[in-house]
């Protein structure tokens, strides 16, 4: 049993952002090595042009039943909390190349806490044996 | 290893890691910062305004070889006490 967590990070709406940002620094925050793959509007949303504005809430947030304000997007410290988990633990950030392909972007285009584009079988063989969440 | 309250009120020479205002996993983020800050023996205090702090802070101890002390409870946060053992 490997204790490495890898989160396949595909959204990219400051809520999930700030949600997978929190299961990576506890992870990191315990010593447990944490592999993320960025896919799609995540990869996006990592892109150093986006990467400080806000990125708005998934589509639970706009329905009627949402009874609870949610603090300003930009309020949500989703970055910051991957730069500190990243800084006190062992984390690696990929960009899926498959993704960047799709998407048309370019890798120089992300910001500097993202490692550099991995394919999925580099991915899936460091998540091997560990825990796997998709968000 | 726990300590009693009087035993906690009684450490003065803690290094206080301030927390307050900060939501999980902040103060757990600030705490392992903060103890790579201090020698190993040394004591941290960490103040939380996060009601899931104490229970972080204890698991997390256990996880990675501190000891945990207890918590004491002040004015609106509470404070955390951690041995470096390693």
């Amino acid at each position: 049993m490997s204790d490495t967590l890898s989160i396949v990070l595909f959204s990219g709406t400051a809520d999930k952002l700030h949600a997978a940002a929190t299961l990576a620094a506890g992870a990191a925050a315990l010593d447990r090595p944490v592999n993320i793959l960025l896919q799609y509007w995540a990869l996006d949303a990592f892109r150093t042009a986006r990467i400080e504005e806000g990125q708005g809430l998934a589509w639970d947030a706009m329905t009627d039943g949402t009874s609870r304000p949610v603090k300003g997007t930009r309020a949500i410290a989703w970055l910051d909390t991957f730069r500190m988990a990243k800084e006190l633990g062992s984390m690696t950030i990929n960009a899926c190349s498959g993704s960047l392909d799709v998407l048309g972007i370019e890798p120089s285009e992300l910001d500097p806490i993202v490692d550099e584009p991995g394919g999925i079988a580099t991915f899936l063989l460091a998540a091997e044996g560990g825990q796997l969440v998709f968000i | 290893m726990t300590a009693t309250a009087a035993e906690l009120e009684a450490i003065t020479e803690a290094a206080v890691i301030d927390a307050r205002g900060t939501a999980c996993p902040g103060p757990l983020l600030e705490a392992k910062k903060g103890m790579t800050g201090v020698p190993v023996g040394s004591t941290i205090e960490i103040w939380s305004t996060d009601p899931g702090t104490k229970n972080d802070i204890s698991a997390w101890s256990g996880k990675v070889g501190h000891d945990f002390l207890g918590v004491l409870e002040a004015d609106g946060y509470e404070r955390v006490f951690v041995i470096r053992r390693k």
